[in-house]
Parts: C-alpha cells; structure tokens; sequence
C-alpha cells in the first residue's frame, strides 16, 4: 500500500501524520523552518513564497489557537486565507465532506488545512483528491480525533531539538491522558523516527490505549519512576470529559499522582525542559511554578509553531 | 418440469455422495441420482461438465432491506443478488424499519419474497418489542406468520434478567434463539478491535471481551434452563475457545462466523478503508486463524454472509462515521471456496458448511440432494476467477471490502423447487 502522504517521486504532497514519513522529509521540514523563526523577528514578517495561492482552514472541530497559528502562518507566506465556519456552513444542512471538498476546490483551494472530530478524515479527503486527479491540491490535518496532529508534533521535534541538538541520546517522557491524545501519537511516531533511544508514557492505566508499546514507548504508571534522568518532559492537557467517563475520579487525585510539580520535576535531569502543547489546565496536569518556570519552553513551543507550519506550507506549495 | 443435470461433480454431504455423476429432478424434488427414473425424458438438459453440482446454498443472515431501508436495497435486487450466488434459502434478521416484531409485518415480507419466485426467505423475528430489549414479543404469533428463529440482531439486550426469560420463553414453544454475545457496555462508542491497529489509528475499540464476557453468561443461562442458543458471528479466538469447551460439556449451542471475517483482520483496514468497518470489528490476525481452525474443526458450525448492503453514502465518510457492513450474498461461495482451498478442507466439508449445517439450525428439509428433497440445487465452476466489481454484482449493495479483487468460483445455475431461476 503507497503512502497516501507522498507522490510518485517521494515528495510530501499532502501532511496526514508523521507515523510512516521517512526521517529525511521530517528533518527537511525542521530545517527548512529555521530561516523561518527568524522572521518573526523583523519588521516586515512576510515572504513571498505563497502569493497567490489560497489556503482554506477547514476546521470541523473548533480551535481558535491552531486555526490562528495556521492563518498566521499562511499569511506570512502571502497567501491568501479563508477559514471555514463549520458550523453555519453546508455541512450542518447535511452536506458530505467529500461535496464540501468538491465544491471548495472548484472556488480554486490549493490548500486545505483540516481539523475533524473523526480519524482519518484527512486522509478521505487526500484519497478522494488524489483518486479524482486533484491531487496538486495539498491536505495538511491539523488534527484528527485522536489519530495524528503532526504539524504539533514537528514542532514539538523541532523545540527538542533546539534546545537538545541530538535525539539520539536523549530521554523523553509524554505524561498524561495518551488514549486520547493525537499531538501523543504523532510526537512517539516523529521521535522513534529520529532514533530517540528511550521514550516513555506515564498516566495511569485508564488514560493509556491497548497494546501502547507496539509504538515503541516503555509504560510507567508511577510517575516518579518515569521521570527518573528525563531530558525532556511532555505534558499533556487533560479534558474534563475523562472524569465523566470513569476513567478517573477526580483532577485532585490525578494532579497528586500524574500533575507536574517543581517537586517531581526534580528527578528528571537538572537541565530538563518542560513542554506542553496547550492549552494549559494549571493546577491539574501541571503547577504554575513549573509552567512559569525556567525549565519550560511552553512559549517557545507556539513560535516555533509558526515557523513550522510555514515550513510545511512552502514544502507542500513547492510539490 | 423434468430437468436433467449431466456431467457434474455432485457433492451432497450429508449423504456422502461425491463423484461425476448425472442428477434427475422432476416435480420440484430430487428424482434420481445415477440411474435415470424409469421411462424419464427430460424437458431441459443442463450440461455441467467440469462444474459442481451441490444443494442450493443456505444462507443464515442476509439482510434484505426491506421493509424500511428501500433506498439501500429491495427485495427485488437482493433476492436476485441470492440466486446469484446460488443461495436458494435465507434466512432475514428482524432489525427492519420497523422490526420484524408484528405478525403483519413477516406475513408481508414472506409474501414478498414468495412472489418473486426466487429463494426462499425465512424470516427471524424480533426477540423483544422493536428490538427495544424490554418486552417480549408475541413469538407464537410471530411463529405462525413464519418466523423460524428469534433474535436481537445488532441490539444490546442488556437486562440479564430479560434475556433469561426471553430464552425461557421461545423454548416453551420449541423456537431457538439466536444471540449476539456482545457486552454492550463493553462495546459502546467503538468501532475496530482493541489493539495495536485500533491504537496506531486512534479509533475507539471493542475488546475481545465485550465477546468473551456476553458468552460467558450466555452460557450460564443455558446451563440453568436448557435453551438452545445460536451464537451469530463469533468473532475472537477465545470465544472459539470457549465455544470449543462448552460444546464438550454438551451445551446445546451452535454458532456461525461472517464470511469476510474468515480472510480479513484489523490490519486490512489500512488507511482507514470504510469498507472494513464491520460488525462484529475485524479482529486480529490471531483471532482470524483461530476462527479458521474453528470452522475447519466443526466449532463453528456454519459459515454466512452477513450480506448488509450499504450504499455510497455509508461508506465515503470518515471510518468512524461510516455505515458498518458489506455485500455478501454473491460473495458467500468464492469465499467459502478460498478458504477451503488455502487450508486444504475438503470440498465437501466445505459445502456442508454453507448447505446442510445451516438447514439443521433452520430445521428445514433442504440442504441436501437426496431422493424427495425440494430441487433447490447450486451449479458451479470451482476453477472460473471473475472480479468483484459493482457491473458484477446484482446487489444494490457494492460495498465490500473485496472490491477490485478476483475471486474463484461462479455460479452458473441455480434451480429452486426444480425451477431455473437463474443462469449464467
């Protein structure tokens, strides 16, 4: 089965999720992101790479922090943005995701950026595109139920890297409610890619999914254990939801055993950095000390996620 | 109308019968095998040579989405698509809209089906009212307008308690019920089978023990009161195991597996392929050689369709939306034939699970070849590859997960109550 994400001659045409990408195009993107960061810092913030192209945010499921970024993103490329509504738009009167697509493509979409409730949804639209000969029209998933997010997670290897240089000596921890978690699954897929040698989940066993270690992770559900000599840790936010579904009892006891203190912080090793992907439930997976703190790149997380997603626009524009 | 089959290979398992020889079939019933009847001449002769002449297929669970579901599929197209695959019986699960849980509501659908002249339809009626799993439906009523069998389909029984007396109450009037062990709570929301794939894609999942768990108190409550139960499309290694187990212990259970779920797992789901988004889910690789194993041993006692016809519409939506479900009815012989082929079962033994072993749940008298049995009779080339395209199949549903593929074994004829009612 060809990888739906890269054309014939191997190039990314559409971003759907990072798990099955060679290492070689995640490592273009993070460079090609670089010039990118700078950018951000000059006066006039854009480039001309995506003038006259037009980027459609189609977000099914809401978010005002990842449709921003995109926007941002898109337009410092020059490229023209429209962001789709769902809620009032055709699809609330019942309209397919397939005629949606059709119709948006005859207005002249050259990109489409998705967020879907439902997995794989991204890459129904990619097939259908790719299936009726549109297939210079790029699919970037901005996040798909609990599947993949992968422009989170190259941003994700790109903040490690900044500030680590080397994955292959590293120890990474991803602490919280991964059965739920898509920006989980794709940064495990992105880091065993690169060779991180050791990566780990934490949580308790309600918030972990079957037979997690085929991704190649060690399980920890102590906490403590887990953190021990990390590099680098990711904190995951946790939903509300979870405790409606019996999955946990209360954020009191889950910040007890699984929440991110200066205390447990500590064991990792002294010069760990804390990541997280937003936005962040203070006092129940993580403590304001911590997210506060000089250890964190929380910040910097969302910088580079401009550059990053600039990086993956250009890429795919340029195929 | 005398009809005279030449040349064929005529496998009959329940009498044995395998060898080249030449079938007789006059008045709607079997004549003679071998010797012409006395003073015979034959109105048609039908040459087979090269094919295998076999009882027509039965086949246990094949909705044909009537009443209420006419936009997917009629009785029209569907009991076409059966004669096709050269099913000559089926039977219907009651989760029509509405539900076979009025007498007037089967009466109907038999009438239907009558009409049409093509395979018989044997209804099952709803266990409980509207499938609603609280009362009981008017089984002897329901009994008398031709239900042969009661089930819930698809729809959680949850009550335990309503169950047992369900069960208690088809017995009275000697019916049989047919259950789905499925733990509903267990199986809420998910739509793959718990484990790597279902992770790796981030899809909710049903675990095996949704399964293991409604056996398990299936089988105490026949235990306590003695009920024959069928258990419809098994689906996990361990609940072979354990259908292994109880039938040692001499439960009075018998179970059947879906036709597709003998060839494909959770990995053939690939990059979200709707048209793997099935009931029960495609479990592991693990699970697919134990329900081989099982059917080749006799654990399993049947093999079905599950024909569900789905239209596009079901299926060109995200795998998590998606209608579950597959065309199947055409697809009942080539499959049961591949797998008899790649684990070398003996013909025979594999026809009989698609023709006897289904009679003897339905309790009806065809399903075989011998003398005075109705001429419900299936002709077939076992060699002919032919590709499972929508221009190739008669059913409104095109659905399936074999879409594409080649497959072997084509129905050439098929005969009901000694009538050609299809031919190819």
């Amino acid at each position: 089965m060809r990888n739906p994400q890269l054309n014939a001659a191997g190039e990314l045409t559409h971003l759907l999720t990072l798990e099955g990408l060679p290492a070689e195009i995640i490592v273009r993107v993070l460079d090609t992101a670089l010039p990118f960061v700078s950018i951000a810092e000059r006066d006039v913030k854009k480039v001309p790479l995506l003038r006259g192209r037009s980027v459609f945010n189609l977000f099914f499921e809401n978010s005002t922090r990842t449709r921003t970024t995109f926007e941002i993103a898109a337009k410092r490329l020059s490229a023209d943005v429209i962001n789709l509504n769902i809620g009032v738009s055709s699809t609330s009167k019942g309209e397919t995701l397939r005629d949606t697509v059709d119709n948006l493509v005859a207005m002249n979409a050259d990109m489409f950026v998705v967020r879907h409730a439902q997995s794989g949804a991204p890459h129904l639209i990619a097939a259908h595109l790719n299936r009726t000969g549109r297939a210079h029209v790029h699919v970037v998933n901005a996040g798909d139920g609990r599947h993949a997010h992968p422009t989170q997670g190259l941003l994700d290897l790109f903040t490690i890297r900044h500030y680590k240089k080397d994955f292959r000596n590293l120890t990474v921890a991803i602490v919280g409610d991964v059965l739920h978690s898509r920006v989980a699954r794709s940064l495990i897929h992105g880091l065993t890619t690169l060779g991180t040698p050791e990566v780990r989940v934490i949580g308790p066993k309600t918030l972990l999914p079957a037979a997690v270690q085929s991704l190649g992770v060690r399980v920890h559900h102590d906490m403590r254990e887990g953190l021990a000599g990390c590099d680098v840790v990711v904190m995951l936010r946790l939903q509300s939801e979870r405790m409606r579904g019996a999955l946990l009892p209360s954020t009191g006891e889950y910040f007890k055993h699984y929440g991110l203190t200066s205390e447990k912080l500590a064991l990792a090793r002294h010069d760990a950095i804390v990541m997280h992907p937003g936005p962040m439930n203070r006092g129940v997976e993580i403590d304001s000390a911590v997210a506060d703190g000089e250890r964190s790149v929380i910040l910097p997380q969302v910088t580079f996620g401009i550059a990053v997603r600039m990086a993956v626009l250009s890429i795919l524009a340029g195929t | 109308m005398k009809i005279e089959i030449n040349h064929g290979r005529v496998i009959d398992a329940k009498h044995g019968v395998d060898r080249v020889t030449p079938l007789y079939i006059a008045a709607g019933t079997v004549a003679a095998i071998g010797a012409a009847p006395a003073g015979w001449s034959a109105d048609r002769a039908i040459e087979a040579r090269g094919m295998v002449v076999c009882p027509g297929l039965i086949d246990l669970s094949a909705r044909l989405r009537e009443p209420g579901f006419e936009y997917k599929a009629t009785l029209e197209s569907e009991m076409e698509a059966a004669v096709a695959g050269g099913v000559t019986s089926l039977a219907c699960p009651p989760d029509t809209d509405p539900p076979l849980d009025e007498p007037g509501l089967v009466e109907m659908l038999k009438h239907r089906a009558r009409s049409l002249n093509q395979a018989h339809v044997f209804p099952v009626g709803a266990l409980t009212v509207g499938l609603n799993g609280v009362e009981l439906t008017e089984m002897g009523e329901l009994a008398e307008a031709g239900c042969v069998a009661f089930s819930q389909a698809e729809s959680p029984l949850t009550d335990t308690g309503v169950l047992l007396r369900a069960m208690q109450y088809a017995a009275t009037f000697g019916h049989r019920v047919w259950l789905r062990p499925q733990e509903a709570h267990l199986a809420k929301g998910g739509v793959a089978h718990e484990g790597e794939v279902a992770t790796r894609l981030g899809l909710p999942a049903i675990p095996s023990a949704a399964e293991t768990i409604a056996l398990a108190t299936i089988f105490a409550l026949v235990r306590t009161t003695g009920v024959h139960v069928h258990l419809c499309r098994i689906s996990t290694a361990e609940g072979v195991a354990m259908v292994r187990a109880a039938k040692r212990d001499g439960l009075p259970v018998t179970c059947d597996v879906a036709v597709h779920h003998l060839h494909l797992c959770d990995v053939d789901i690939g990059w979200f392929d709707a048209q793997c988004r099935l009931i029960p889910p495609l479990r592991a690789v693990s699970d697919r050689a134990a329900l081989r194993a099982g059917l080749a041993d006799g654990t399993i006692d049947l093999v079905c369709s599950d024909h569900t016809p789905v239209d596009d519409d079901g299926k060109q939506v995200p795998f998590g939306e998606a209608e579950p479900g597959a065309t199947g009815l055409e697809l009942l012989l080539p499959l049961t034939l591949k797998w008899a082929t790649e684990d070398r079962i003996p013909l025979p033994v594999a026809l009989a699970r698609i023709t006897s072993q289904p009679a003897a749940i339905l309790g009806i008298g065809s399903g075989h070849l011998g003398i005075g049995a109705p001429a419900d009779v299936c002709i077939f080339d076992p060699d002919l590859y032919w590709r499972v395209e929508p221009a190739a199949l008669r059913s409104q549903g095109k659905n399936t997960p074999f879409i594409g593929l080649e497959v072997r074994g084509k129905v050439r004829a098929t005969l009901v109550d000694g009538q050609i009612v299809h031919e190819a």
